[in-house]
């Protein structure tokens, strides 16, 4: 679960937070760009719709829930970023069948 | 406090009930021990844990059975019976949803209650419960058992009503009626013959079912795999939050002026008719009543007060899902959407003993299962998973018994802690309560397996 924090290189890998272009440098974490890009809300509460911010960042509190590449309710802090990566705000609970 | 004890033995069961709690009460307050009421923070408890460097009072003794069946400590009897106790109308052993939903339907009744709870080394199946309120597979080849299901079925709405208005707490009821999905011929088949049966035996009560096939099914039940042939529905089935309702029925038993005491394992006791006194690892308590509902527990603790419970443990592993939007409508025997959106996936009936670990080849055959009858179930992260074990009597059936030799003491035993919640606090209790179980409960009683076997 834990690595060395990459060395801090250039911003390389553009990836896009709600459809907007960031870069990041290689190695950093979905939750990472997505601070990066500075909008309020990673995601709202399942329940109660509150919104929630990258919290952790290490895999445990489930804050950082996000849609990357179509896929609901990842957890942005343990997903390394890849180039043309789409993060996407979880918006309350995933649909099942969809 | 002794003493206290005995003046409140011997008010007689009516007596207790006419008077009302609050007279009974303050009569106890009004005792020459300075406790403060409904609490055991009194002087003479600390003299029941000394420090320990006096060794071995401090540890629980072992149980020892006394050849009349009565209980007794293994040692130091008489420095036991000089010991103070907390009295009260009824002790409940056993802090989990039988004992919670009995002793919540003895406080409301005006009964001064104590509910005596284990600990976190207890089994605890409580808190691993799948959570349904079901009917439909209870009671083949004994009708009274589907007729007790039901009418606790029935009693489900007024009790999550009353617990909500007293304790603000929703424990997620639902009542839509519920499925058994079949995934093969055969399994149609024997459960439609099952069904058939079960209204047979249900008589004039009838039983409501049918026999769905996958066409209809479809629209019931949105992506239902193409495995599924068809199900068995009754409108009477429904699921409710497990732990919601153990927290509403302990904060309910104590709003109603119970006292709920944790870490409190039983090291002995004594019985006489009406008359018991037991010892806990948190100190001695006295009442009339007894109920015995330790689930497991309740093996060891009923011989020592007249009473009978060969329960056995049958394990049951449950995965969940992360949370999705509403999408299931209906319960099914094995697959539930809860309030929040989790999708519990059940169940498996395992003989390990008390191995409450969990194993990869049943979690995967649980999954394969929830994955045939509905395909996007795969897509779900499953997040946790767990075990527990069920509190089997022999026929899988629920035992209540009052002892004949000590009048007074009760057990309740069951697996289906949350389908029969509201049975127990609304029905059982008042007769608990009255100092006799209803006829309706005879065929519960233990005695049934005192038959000799058949060679």
């Amino acid at each position: 679960m834990f690595r060395a924090r990459p060395e801090a290189g250039p911003a390389t890998v553009e990836v896009l937070v709600e459809g907007v272009p960031v870069r990041v440098p290689e190695g950093a974490s979905a939750a990472a760009a997505f601070l990066l890009a500075g909008p309020a809300a990673i995601r709202d509460t399942p329940v109660g719709g509150g919104p929630r911010a990258p919290f952790c960042l290490m895999g445990v509190c489930f804050d950082c829930l996000a849609e990357i590449d179509g896929v609901p309710n990842r957890q942005a802090c343990m997903v390394t970023v890849a180039p043309g990566m789409r993060i996407a705000r979880q918006r309350g609970a995933r649909e099942a069948l969809r | 406090m002794i003493r206290r004890g005995l003046v409140v033995h011997r008010v007689p069961i009516g007596n207790g009930v006419l008077v009302g709690p609050v007279l009974m009460r303050s009569f106890r307050r009004g005792s020459t021990t300075g406790a403060p009421p409904g609490r055991c923070h009194g002087p003479g408890r600390h003299a029941l844990r000394p420090r320990d460097h006096q060794g071995r009072r401090d540890r629980p003794r072992p149980v020892r059975r006394c050849r009349r069946g009565a209980v007794d400590a293994a040692a130091g009897a008489a420095s036991h019976a000089a010991m103070p106790s907390r009295s009260s109308d009824a002790i409940v052993v056993g802090g989990g949803l039988v004992g919670a939903a009995i002793a919540s339907g003895l406080s409301e009744r005006g009964l001064d209650t104590v509910l005596l709870d284990e600990g976190d080394i207890a089994y605890r199946a409580s808190r691993g419960n799948f959570g349904l309120v079901w009917v439909q597979s209870k009671g083949l080849g004994a009708p009274w058992y589907q007729r007790w299901t039901r009418r606790s079925a029935a009693e489900w709405p007024a009790l999550a009503a009353a617990l909500a208005a007293r304790t603000g707490l929703d424990v997620a009821l639902a009542q839509p009626g519920g499925v058994h999905l079949c995934l093969s011929e055969e399994e149609f088949d024997e459960r439609a013959r099952r069904m058939a049966q079960m209204r047979a035996e249900a008589g004039n009560h009838g039983f409501e079912f049918r026999m769905i096939r996958a066409p209809e099914l479809r629209d019931m039940l949105p992506g239902l795999g193409p495995a599924v042939i068809g199900a068995s529905f009754t409108p009477y089935d429904g699921h409710a939050s497990p732990l919601a309702l153990l927290q509403a029925l302990h904060r309910a038993f104590t709003a109603a002026g119970g006292e709920y005491v944790p870490a409190a394992a039983v090291t002995g006791g004594r019985a006489a008719p009406g008359d018991f006194r037991v010892e806990t690892a948190a100190g001695a308590f006295a009442a009339p009543r007894l109920v015995l509902a330790a689930g497991l527990g309740n093996a060891e603790l009923a011989p020592l007060f007249g009473l009978s419970a060969p329960v056995r443990p049958q394990r049951g592993q449950i995965l969940v899902t992360e949370r999705a939007r509403a999408v299931l409508p209906l319960p099914s025997t094995t697959i539930r959407q809860t309030g929040e959106g989790t999708i519990m996936l059940g169940d498996s009936m395992e003989e390990v003993g008390f191995d409450t670990g969990q194993s990869p080849p049943v979690m995967a055959g649980i999954a394969r299962r929830a994955v045939l009858s509905f395909p996007w179930i795969a897509e779900l992260n499953v997040v946790r998973a767990w075990s527990a074990l069920r509190v089997m009597a022999p026929d899988g059936l629920p035992i209540y018994d009052q002892s004949e030799r000590f009048p007074g003491a009760f057990t309740a035993n069951c697996h289906s802690g949350v389908t029969l919640a509201a049975a127990h606090a609304r029905l059982l209790a008042p007769m608990i309560a009255e100092g006799a179980l209803d006829p309706v409960l005879a065929p519960f009683s233990a005695k049934r397996f005192d038959v000799p076997r058949a060679a």
